[in-house]
């Protein structure tokens, strides 16, 4: 600690902190456009000069540490000011340079309202021009289907380089030239190869960076601004989403440091044109070969005659809601014959052990770890933020990182530890010197190996390992989920192992009546004669096989809870309206127990969060923190069931991977882009 | 003026035999290993005796810098690296060095990175020169061939290897901190300072960056004593210097005199005076390119060392003179190095990368004339802006030239703008 004057208020700060964040803490705002507290010091944009008394020109808040500063001769603490004619002028004449080469082209630029450059330019800018000479032109870059260039408003702070090295891990984006000629550019013109790249956008001061699929939609002001949270992988990651009358227009992160820092996957940013295509806006009913639209009423009605006749078996898929899970389970208590299932690729989480399918240490948890084994997982694929803060952790402490599987990039260097099942088997027989000292090892699973015949096992080995590496106040095994629903699901009890057998059998029988939410990925021969209705947003394959469709909203237009893969239950806000006649999933339960005649304990959203607040749902887990478990590892040891099995994702493309990211045209784009036909699609575009 | 006996690079013009016998004939590497075994206190404090102040321009205290680099190390390697980058317009003392002095160059490497405890040293030198980087190479292959450097280097018991690196020719790349970034295959880009290089400078090690010219003085002040290069000069702007005088004087030439001897005399005794008579003197630049010029009223008189010259707002910089008779269009001549500055700039930091553009441009149009009077003020304020924040001073070098044009010679630009307004026809 270290006693600073900054005009003249004496505050007492970490020696360590940089001015720029001390002057914060004694209330002095210091402009700045370079500087960001989560990227690496570059000092050069220069506007956050201050006047450090005593030193014969002015400092660089943002490069300068308190503890760098030396007092006075008479050990009086070391002076700032911020206020003074000498920083006033320095911050106009930056301010000056940045605007001469700047264009005046603020009513066609998206960045209007929201930029940095506008704003400092009303604080501290002057108010007219000196410079009467041409302005500088560059030619604008190609950066892929994202990112919009604007090139000539770049006022080279270099964020979105320091960005791309240092967090995102691709070095793409970097300066050529020199002097007033420098430019910024990504290799060879291409689309970063980072499933994070839409952060430049945030990060840009200026509109050089913005948002292709956002180009010219909207202003600001003029968007209604809901906090929210992603569910387009299993992170849970905080988000704002940005909407105008019924249309959701962009979705931004929010920052929280215990779950995505204040990054956003690419995914979870760009998905939003796909709610406005495809959706499923009325009930429909099958007359024959066609379905027919129809209107709730009959469908309802038509449904509870159907239900009684049969046995109903209800599916969850990727993005259902816990609310509309736990008001399905509700609903088919209630009923004499029915199951309820969402592991429906035959994974072996066991709901009544959360250790078994929770991120066990925590997402927080990775900045304690020690060392990480990656075991058929690909967190840039399952979860490019996470992934980018074991980078951030590697960077900081190079702890070993291990993989087991298919291998692959993940931007940071791994030890190949095999690929298959049994090459864990000698992995946790025989674990690796780097691996075997390590007090706080991260064992990261992914839901893929813990599926299948060698599931079982696969848990065993990992719990295994974890526990070697582990201790009573460290729980390192952790799975790092695919679908933003599997957790919450978990939690409320929506397994049913008889249930998951059927499905793996293909056992269906004509009487049978299966429910789907929102499953997309199970085709009809999976069913053979049994009815099927589907309750989804979009229109794909299960709706097209389907009996019956029903309507529901999206996570943007329903509140709605959702659990990540650490257990920490969250809350998505109604932003807009659902499209049509849509509906809350957990209403058309509601509505079911009404028709047919049943009891409910809730009648609005509100009983609904409460009867699940009192079953415990949201005891441990609530929006503040991930469930805390410790590991259960015995010495059980059954021979894996097929050892030549190879662990890794059964979907790797990583833009594709749920229903509303497959009907989103801008993640099409850059799917078509990673995978190659690059050419092609710039034409359709056009 | 110097006396023949005092003067250090005998053989600055390579009139003798530049080859390692040769440099030992005339004294170089003579008791070498000796100063190194007298410690290396004892050389820095030689060295601070003889008050020898840094010679690449801004004349910091080379004793005084030596003295910052740890004294133990804390396990991480100490490097010298010498700044051979010589790039300043006007200025090619180091050149002359290297070519012809090289052995004072090699034996001033060793005993300073043996003072400061480094076993590895590297020279950067200039992408231009490549007749002195062939020189410089040969003599640095012949002391390894005759054990000056390398293990046990000249028998003095330290281990002592020499680098000597190739730059591309980035004028940016003089500035120490970028010259590191260079040497670590990086782009050229200035560092933030703090931390300082004696604190983490190459590879994140204690770092110690000289210039050619106070290296290679080392060895005959260690031999002849601080105190004699202390005797020479004034106090404060102590021993020898190579002035580098070139412009408008009918003999352009590198000469060693004292420090502290008089423009006239440096002039009119080395370079065969300024072309058509003293009168005909319009102005000198007195320390390379970023240093303000000085109308000839201002030179008749003055001393050529740090503080004098910093006393008439400008400053010795490389000690290289550019002198320009009344033929001369200043403004042109101005201009043409604020082009050099634009073309230079790194374009890392803000005021330089947008400033020098714009000093350049406004300098062009009043050396057309084609401006306001108030211009004149307007860019003054620019270069108010760019100098002191920016991260190097390559902005400072940008700005100088140009406030000292604007001081000394205002009426030659209002007249300009003034004759070219009154010829310039209104547009009907």
């Amino acid at each position: 600690m270290r006693k600073v004057i900054i005009d003249s208020k004496e505050i007492e700060v970490d020696a360590g902190l940089a001015l720029i964040q001390a002057c914060e803490v004694a209330g002095a705002e210091i402009p700045r456009f370079c500087y960001h507290d989560r990227l690496s010091v570059a000092g050069n944009c220069r506007m956050c000069l201050v006047e450090v008394v005593g030193a014969p020109k002015p400092m660089a808040s943002c490069a300068v540490t308190v503890g760098d500063l030396r007092g006075g001769r008479d050990g009086e603490p070391p002076e700032i000011r911020t206020n003074s004619d000498l920083v006033h002028k320095a911050r106009h004449g930056v301010m000056e340079f940045l605007l001469i080469n700047h264009p005046l082209d603020c009513p066609i630029c998206d960045q209007g309202g929201e930029c940095d450059l506008q704003d400092q330019a009303m604080a501290f800018g002057g108010d007219r021009s000196r410079y009467a000479l041409n302005k500088r032109a560059v030619e604008d870059k190609e950066m892929g289907p994202l990112i919009k260039t604007t090139m000539t408003r770049c006022i080279h702070c270099t964020r979105c380089v320091r960005f791309a090295t240092e967090v995102a891990g691709v070095p793409e984006i970097g300066a050529i030239g020199r002097g007033e000629d420098m430019e910024i550019t990504t290799y060879l013109e291409q689309a970063v190869t980072s499933e994070l790249s839409g952060n430049v956008i945030d990060l840009c001061p200026v509109g050089a960076l913005t948002s292709k699929p956002y180009a010219f939609k909207s202003r600001p002001w003029e968007l209604k601004k809901t906090q929210s949270i992603d569910v387009m992988d299993a992170l849970g990651s905080h988000i704002r989403v940005d909407s105008r009358g019924r249309d959701v227009l962009r979705i931004l992160p929010r920052a929280n440091d215990w779950v995505n820092e204040e990054w956003l996957s690419d995914k979870g940013r760009f998905v939003w044109d796909a709610l406005a295509r495809q959706r499923i806006d009325v009930p429909y009913i099958r007359r024959g070969e066609h379905l027919t639209p129809t209107n709730w009423p009959d469908a309802l009605e038509s449904l509870s005659q159907e239900i009684k006749k049969r046995r109903v078996y209800v599916l969850a898929g990727e993005l259902a809601s816990m609310d509309t899970l736990f008001a399905a389970r509700e609903f088919c208590k209630s009923l004499p014959k029915s199951a309820v299932e969402i592991r429906l690729n035959g994974e072996v989480f066991d709901s009544q052990d959360p250790s078994s399918f929770t991120f066990g240490a925590g997402i927080a948890g990775i900045d304690e770890a020690d060392g990480i084994i990656m075991v058929g997982s690909n967190p840039r694929l399952q979860a490019p933020v996470l992934n980018a803060r074991i980078r951030q952790r590697w960077l900081e402490s190079d702890i070993p990182i291990g993989l087991l599987g298919e291998h692959c990039d993940l931007t940071y260097p791994t030890l190949h530890l095999g690929k298959t099942a049994a090459d864990l088997d000698s992995l946790v027989s025989d674990i690796p010197e780097e691996f075997s000292r390590c007090e706080k090892l991260l064992v990261i699973v992914s839901p893929d190996a813990l599926s299948g015949a060698n599931g079982a096992m696969v848990l065993q080995r990992c719990k295994r390992l974890a526990a070697r590496c582990g201790s009573d106040d460290w729980n390192g095994f952790a799975v790092l989920q695919n679908q933003a629903s599997m957790v919450g699901g978990l939690l409320c009890g929506f397994t049913n192992n008889e249930l998951q057998q059927k499905i793996h059998d293909k056992a269906f029988e004509p009487d049978d009546l299966v429910i789907l939410i929102g499953v997309d990925h199970l085709d009809r021969d999976h069913f053979g004669q049994a009815g099927i209705v589907y309750m989804g947003t979009h229109g794909e394959l299960g709706a097209g096989m389907a009996d019956m469709v029903l309507p529901v909203a999206a996570w943007t237009e329903e509140d709605a809870l959702f659990a990540n893969t650490e257990g920490r239950v969250q809350r998505a806000r109604k932003a807009v309206d659902a499209p049509g006649d849509a509906r809350e999933g957990w209403k058309v339960f509601r509505a079911l127990s009404q028709i047919l005649g049943h009891e409910t304990s809730y009648d609005d959203h509100e009983g609904l969060v409460r009867e699940m607040a009192q079953e415990g749902l949201l005891k441990n887990s609530h929006e503040y923190g991930p469930i805390r478990t410790a590991l259960k590892s015995d010495d059980a040891w059954d021979a894996m069931a097929d050892p030549d099995v190879t662990l890794g994702l059964k979907n790797q493309n990583y833009f594709m991977t749920n229903t509303i990211a497959r009907a989103s045209e801008t993640l099409m784009t850059c799917a078509r882009e990673r995978s190659g036909s690059h050419g092609s699609n710039h034409q359709e575009q056009k | 003026m110097l006396q023949p006996e005092d003067r250090i690079f005998s053989n600055l013009y390579g009139f003798e035999d530049t080859s390692l016998a040769g440099a030992r004939a005339r004294g170089d590497f003579d008791q070498v290993s000796d100063f190194i075994k007298k410690g290396s206190d004892w050389i820095i404090n030689e060295v601070k005796s003889s008050g020898l102040r840094g010679r690449g321009g801004a004349g910091f205290p080379t004793g005084l810098k030596w003295s910052f680099m740890p004294k133990q190390s804390d396990g991480r390697p100490h490097y010298l690296v010498v700044n051979a980058d010589e790039s300043e317009p006007g200025t090619c003392k180091d050149r002359e060095i290297m070519r012809n002095e090289p052995f004072k160059l090699i034996e001033g490497c060793l005993l300073a990175s043996f003072s400061m405890a480094a076993h590895a040293c590297y020279i950067y030198i200039r992408g231009e020169y490549i007749a002195e980087r062939h020189a410089l190479q040969r003599a640095i292959d012949q002391a390894y061939d005759a054990g000056l450097l390398g293990p046990n280097a000249a028998g003095s018991g330290w281990d002592f290897d020499l680098y000597l690196h190739h730059g591309a020719g980035a004028y940016i790349c003089g500035e120490e901190t970028a010259l590191l970034e260079s040497l670590e295959g990086k782009k050229g880009m200035p560092r933030l300072k703090p931390p300082f290089p004696a604190n983490a400078g190459l590879y994140g090690c204690p770092t110690t960056v000289n210039n050619v010219e106070s290296i290679a003085v080392v060895g005959t002040i260690l031999r002849r004593g601080g105190a004699w290069f202390a005797g020479l000069g004034r106090e404060n702007n102590t021993g020898t210097k190579v002035f580098s005088i070139s412009g408008h004087v009918n003999n352009p030439c590198n000469v060693e005199e004292e420090m502290g001897i008089t423009l006239r005399e440096l002039i009119e005794k080395h370079a065969g005076g300024v072309r058509g008579g003293w009168d005909n003197l319009l102005a000198v630049i007195p320390g390379g390119s970023s240093v303000p010029c000085l109308p000839a009223h201002l030179c008749d008189d003055l001393s050529m060392d740090f503080d004098s010259l910093r006393s008439v707002q400008s400053g010795l910089g490389t000690a290289a003179v550019i002198v320009m008779d009344k033929s001369t269009d200043i403004i042109a001549a101005i201009s043409r190095l604020s082009h050099f500055y634009k073309h230079e700039s790194c374009g890392q930091c803000t005021p330089c990368r947008e400033g020098t553009g714009w000093m350049y441009r406004m300098m062009e149009r009043l050396r057309m004339g084609r401006a306001d009077i108030s211009d004149i003020d307007m860019i003054e304020q620019v270069t108010r802006q760019v100098e002191g924040h920016t991260i190097c001073a390559l902005g400072d070098a940008a700005a100088w030239p140009i406030q000292g044009l604007i001081r000394h010679f205002r009426p030659e630009l209002e007249a300009r703008i003034k004759s070219q307004a009154a010829h310039s026809v209104a547009a009907e």
